[in-house]
């Protein structure tokens, strides 16, 4: 029991998987405009995260390391991730065209969204079971969203600032985002947690 | 034909560099470069894989049916960080602990599937070949630069050599995550002023003083 909440506090806060880990940049600076579209590329995340973390893991422990294949591993996992990406993309265009709107043009990014396959290959390196591994994926795409959207907010309110020209766009997007990474370094330690 | 293929060539490492104009590859960017040498390393596994996935997919675009076409790259790619995940492991295992989860991520990189989309896949082997060496150099070149001033100024050495008693004062800020988002932002802030400043003597200047355009972005 402590070991998951030790997951799931450590993957939302203490290492959240952008603002600590640097996996998911580009997504983070690339669609963090608006808090709404933010927010429906979290989800996006989360879904896609907590799905691509038990295929990758089972793949892993019951073909994978049986059949002696562990170098095969990159290849295997970004092929499960892709197909995933596009077999969730089909069956929700089917029997949800609801949340196909809300999520549908999120869903081919991830692909290449490398927190997906970061937390493929970190729950391997980190032996957790199943459970752990879908706990891990669950939360980092919590912390994932968390930091998107924290970070859409700060950016709506510096738009209509008077920004220095060569500032101006990423710069002081990336500006931004340190000083979000200095508050976030402020829960390393906690319960703990390295 | 030799001045476009030069232009191919230099395009990513000024023009349209990957890390300051382009804003690709961005995770590797700010994650591995707290020593300068980790910059050099990713930057060169970064470089082997887009030059050879760019020769490859060049050879092999009219054999991939269009709408099978990304997933084939990514096959391609991945076969490639293997390869590079392979050799590093074996003969350079202390920049495999180091470079950790990012090598195998270099698959996802976007800077490869980019250039492969955008340039491999319509154009021919050389200019292919030239043109990932050109990217993969501009992206070397950048990290390591991010890596030097962050090492500098974060542990007070110069490619792991201590710089007199610098160690001693060093702010650990930079070494840490937010220092990572600080540095890129403000380099990327510092191209930008320098591009502008170029642009603006240029049009003072007239076009042909292309030459200290060039100076002054570098």
């Amino acid at each position: 029991m402590n070991l998951y909440f030790v997951i799931i506090i450590g993957s939302i806060f203490v290492n959240n998987f952008v603002l600590s880990q640097f996996l998911g940049i580009c997504p983070f600076l690339g669609v963090s405009k608006k808090t709404n579209t933010a927010l429906g590329m979290g989800f996006a995340v989360i879904f896609v995260m907590s799905i691509a973390s038990v295929f990758t893991w089972l793949v892993n422990t019951y073909v994978l390391v049986k059949l002696g294949l562990e170098y095969m591993q990159t290849i295997a996992f970004i092929l499960i991730i892709a197909a995933l990406v596009q077999s969730v993309e089909i069956v929700i265009k089917k029997f949800s065209p609801s949340l196909y709107s809300a999520l549908g043009v999120y869903l081919p990014l991830i692909t290449t969204n490398c927190a997906v396959l970061g937390v493929a290959l970190l729950n391997i390196e980190k032996s957790y079971d199943l459970i752990q591994s879908f706990l891990n994926g669950v939360f980092a795409g919590v912390g994932f969203t968390l930091a998107i959207v924290l970070l859409a907010g700060i950016r709506e309110r510096i738009v209509p600032k008077n920004v220095p020209e060569s500032f101006r766009g990423f710069p002081i997007t990336l500006i931004a985002a340190a000083i979000l990474s200095m508050a976030f370094s402020a829960f390393s330690g906690m319960f703990g947690i390295a | 034909m030799k001045s476009k293929r030069l232009n191919t060539l230099t395009n990513g490492v000024v023009k349209s560099n990957p890390t300051f104009r382009l804003v690709l590859g961005t995770c590797p960017t700010l994650a591995v470069t707290t020593q300068a040498l980790n910059g050099l390393a990713m930057g060169a596994a970064v470089t082997f894989v887009l030059l050879c996935s760019n020769v490859m997919i060049s050879l092999l675009k009219k054999l991939i049916p269009d709408r099978v076409r990304i997933p084939a790259y990514v096959v391609i790619i991945a076969t490639f960080v293997t390869v590079v995940q392979m050799v590093m492991r074996k003969w350079m295992s202390p920049l495999y602990e180091a470079l950790g989860v990012f090598l195998p991520l270099i698959v996802v990189n976007c800077i490869i599937l980019a250039r492969a989309e955008a340039f491999a896949s319509c154009n021919p082997v050389l200019d292919s070949a030239l043109d990932g060496l050109g990217m993969g150099f501009g992206f070397t070149l950048s990290l390591t630069f991010i890596g030097m001033v962050r090492e500098f100024l974060g542990s007070g050495s110069f490619f792991g050599i201590p710089v007199g008693s610098l160690g001693n004062v060093s702010m650990s800020i930079f070494i840490m995550p937010a220092g990572g988002f600080l540095v890129y932002g403000t380099l990327m802030a510092l191209v930008n002023y320098l591009t502008r400043l170029a642009e603006e003597r240029k049009i003072r200047m007239g076009s042909h003083h292309e030459k200290g355009e060039k100076e002054a972005k570098q």
